[in-house]
């Protein structure tokens, strides 16, 4: 299958980690991957952050770049959920349905990496090999936005070598939020310092989760505390295989 | 009132829908507070568990979801004519209604009507529209005196405190600061007090009956109102409401015009929703149902308050509109990891939590709550545990676009988004990202609240469509 990457600015700039082991994996798994190079932003942060009119040459910019492919793939829920449940709201809210109606179009060919393997390429053995002590944070907008439910856990339940250990209180918000982060950083940090209280009380060597935005939250406030967990993206591990 | 068609906000120095600082520094001093976030954290865990199992006890819980949030919407769809309808059928059975554009209106109105009584003491329900209009302090103002029956609700007036929690408004007190706040406060109390739940309970028990038996004026709000037969409804607890509802000669009814529902099998579906969603009953202790005025049994004369102050101006909005479908079940507070942890006096508003975070802007206007909208991560919580659906995140978003924006971040953000459209732009922005190894682990503002408590992310050596084009 042809399969478009959606790489979303984070993982693009800041966790390309995560973009090349999405690649590796569906190359491994005898798909096509390409990658639209007129792509940036799906404009999340300026929709979530009250700046809609700003993301509307946004969501026009991804719905143009994406519009060709009959699936497009994301190593993010958030950005999925964003392209699924507001872009279409942005283009109403500008007054421009047509807009609306391919934004529409897009969003339902889109998927976030757990969905696209267990729903449209129907695999849950990516025949990954991990030999790691893991704890899965399921991101608030993969959990709720979209739905994901388990896929996550079933993929990572089949990685060879790989200790599967339960979060507590695991669907409580990191508290990363975008913008809120900044804009709330108290609470915002005291959202986190449970969130890796939890994360340290499994004594995994890794917390994973299917959102860069969220891992370089946790991943911030781990470092700061000195701690040796390291926080490492879901295609990542399913890209990892005995040879790697 | 309206101008040009519009209809107006709820009005400035009266009532308790505005904080007195932005909800980040609010938060900030809640934050340092240590016990409320052990008190907080306890309660709102256990209401948590509480309410989360009767709710899987029903395999028609999202059924009855739709069908809740379905009612209100039909009901705000034709809200003018289902007031209409209520005011009729009150009227008929004896009650006398009178509207309330905002919260001077509403507040002059109570308290003539208890002056014509010639009594200078009313006892009141747990109300939420009573608070939001601040009607205690303009009783006081005309030397009457109001006396809170609720529990909790009386702990918080006898502390000189504001409610930082819709259903359980003392949430942010634990026994040790109830028995000195007994002990201080209320008349005749036994000063060999010890905090003992059921100790602290009784003495409350025997003021209150006290009061009970001499107080001829009530003030009640209401859970429901149902138009087709002009019925009111208040749901609790602990019984103080059917005193109130009950023993005066003169019942007062404070009711936000959202309250109502079209008729008396809507309450089928709330009477499920409203106590397992809030205190996680199956069913509340009491429902106090009356309609008008019976002969000889009850209060013999009912006044309805019917209070806009403000939600004209939600109804108006239609992403807005269904924060006005709430039924105060508070479940949108008990799942909040930032209510959980700031709690509810960070808000200023008397709604406080998600919910809080979308009513109280729009009922003062966004520009007199402007940092509401953003207290919240936007984590969807409130949204799965709402009883009726509210989809309390997409209104923060679109709340967010009507705020006033500071002029730096306006600023950045345009530049952000004119960077984000032109791709040779922002391919030299993300080379520029990688300066970012020089910048250590503390950042400027607005950037530094990151930095706080958080490393920043070594940029990587190179990007990932620096890396595709080599392939």
């Amino acid at each position: 299958m042809r399969i478009a990457l959606f790489v979303t600015c984070l993982a693009d700039t800041l966790f390309p980690a995560a973009a090349k082991a999405t690649v590796r994996l569906l190359e491994r798994l005898g798909h096509e991957v390409d990658f639209p190079a007129a792509q940036t932003c799906c404009g999340q942060m300026h929709i979530n952050t009250g700046y809609r009119r700003d993301a509307l040459p946004l969501v026009r910019r991804h719905v143009r770049t994406f519009a060709p492919y009959e699936v497009v793939v994301a190593p993010s829920g958030s950005c999925v959920g964003s392209v699924r449940h507001q872009h279409a709201v942005v283009a109403r809210s500008a007054g421009d349905e047509g807009l609306a109606a391919r934004a529409e179009v897009v969003a339902a060919r889109t998927y976030e990496l757990s969905e696209l393997l267990v729903d449209v390429l129907g695999v849950d053995d990516v025949g990954a090999y991990y030999p790691h002590r893991v704890t899965y944070h399921p991101t608030c907008h993969s959990l709720r936005m979209l739905r994901v439910g388990d896929k996550p856990l079933r993929l990572l339940r089949n990685v060879r070598g790989l200790e599967l250990l339960e979060l507590p209180a695991a669907e409580q918000c990191c508290g990363f939020g975008g913008t809120f982060a900044l804009k709330n950083a108290d609470t915002s940090s005291a959202m986190l310092a449970d969130k890796l209280r939890h994360v340290l009380d499994t004594g995994a060597e890794v917390c994973t989760a299917g959102d860069s935005s969220c891992l370089m939250h946790i991943g911030g406030g781990l470092s700061r505390l000195d701690a040796s967990v390291r926080t490492v993206h879901l295609a990542e591990i399913l890209a990892a295989t005995e040879e790697t | 009132m309206t101008f040009l068609g519009m209809p107006t906000t709820a009005p400035r120095g009266v009532g308790h829908l505005r904080g007195e600082e932005p909800f980040p520094a609010a938060a900030r001093k809640a934050l340092g507070n240590d016990q409320l976030r052990r008190n907080l954290g306890h309660a709102t865990d256990t209401i948590r568990a509480k309410s989360g199992a009767v709710v899987a006890e029903l395999p028609d819980w999202q059924e009855l979801r739709a069908a809740g949030s379905a009612l209100k919407a039909d009901t705000m769809a034709r809200l003018p004519e289902l007031l209409l309808q209520l005011e009729e059928n009150v009227t008929r059975a004896g009650g006398v209604v009178h509207w309330a554009a905002d919260a001077n209106e509403a507040n002059r109105i109570v308290t003539e009507l208890v002056r014509a009584t010639g009594h200078d003491r009313v006892i009141k329900v747990k109300s939420m529209a009573t608070q939001e209009i601040g009607l205690n302090e303009a009783l006081e103002a005309a030397g009457i005196e109001p006396v809170e029956t609720d529990l909790a609700e009386l702990i918080v007036q006898l502390g000189h405190d504001r409610p930082s929690h819709i259903l359980v408004p003392a949430i942010h007190r634990n026994r040790a600061e109830i028995r000195e706040i007994f002990l201080r406060e209320m008349p005749g109390v036994d000063p060999a007090l010890t905090d003992e739940p059921v100790v602290l309970a009784g003495a409350a028990r025997r003021y209150l009956r006290e009061t009970f038996l001499r107080t001829k004026v009530a003030v009640s709000g209401a859970n429901f109102a149902i138009a087709e037969t002009g019925t009111l409804a208040v749901l609790e607890s602990e019984g103080n409401g059917r005193m109130c509802l009950t023993l005066p000669e003169t019942l007062i009814t404070v009711m936000g015009v959202e309250k109502l529902v079209p008729a008396w099998q809507d309450l089928e579906v709330f009477l499920q929703l409203l106590p397992r969603a809030s205190t996680g009953e199956r069913m509340n202790p009491y429902t106090s149902m009356w309609t008008g005025v019976t002969p000889g049994d009850g209060p013999q004369s009912f006044h309805l308050v019917l209070l806009d102050n403000g939600r004209s101006a939600v109804l108006a909005d239609e992403v807005g509109r269904p924060a006005l479908h709430c039924i105060r079940c508070s479940a949108c507070l008990n799942v909040c990891p930032v209510y959980e942890r700031t709690g509810g006096h960070a808000y200023g508003s008397v709604y406080p939590g998600p919910i809080g975070a979308v009513l109280s802007p729009q009922l003062t206007g966004v520009e007199d709550n402007a940092s509401l909208p953003y207290a919240s991560s936007l984590c969807g919580a409130c949204f799965d545990a709402c009883p009726v659906k509210i989809d309390i995140p997409s209104i923060l978003v679109h709340l967010r676009n009507e705020a006033p924006h500071p002029r730096t971040e306006r600023a950045l953000m345009g530049a952000a988004a004119y960077t984000m459209d032109h791709p040779r732009l922002y391919q030299a922005a993300q080379h520029a990202a990688k300066l970012g190894r020089l910048a250590g682990r503390r950042l400027p503002p607005p950037f530094n609240g990151w930095t706080a408590s958080r490393d920043l992310p070594q940029p990587p050596p190179e990007t990932f469509r620096d890396w595709w084009a080599k392939r």
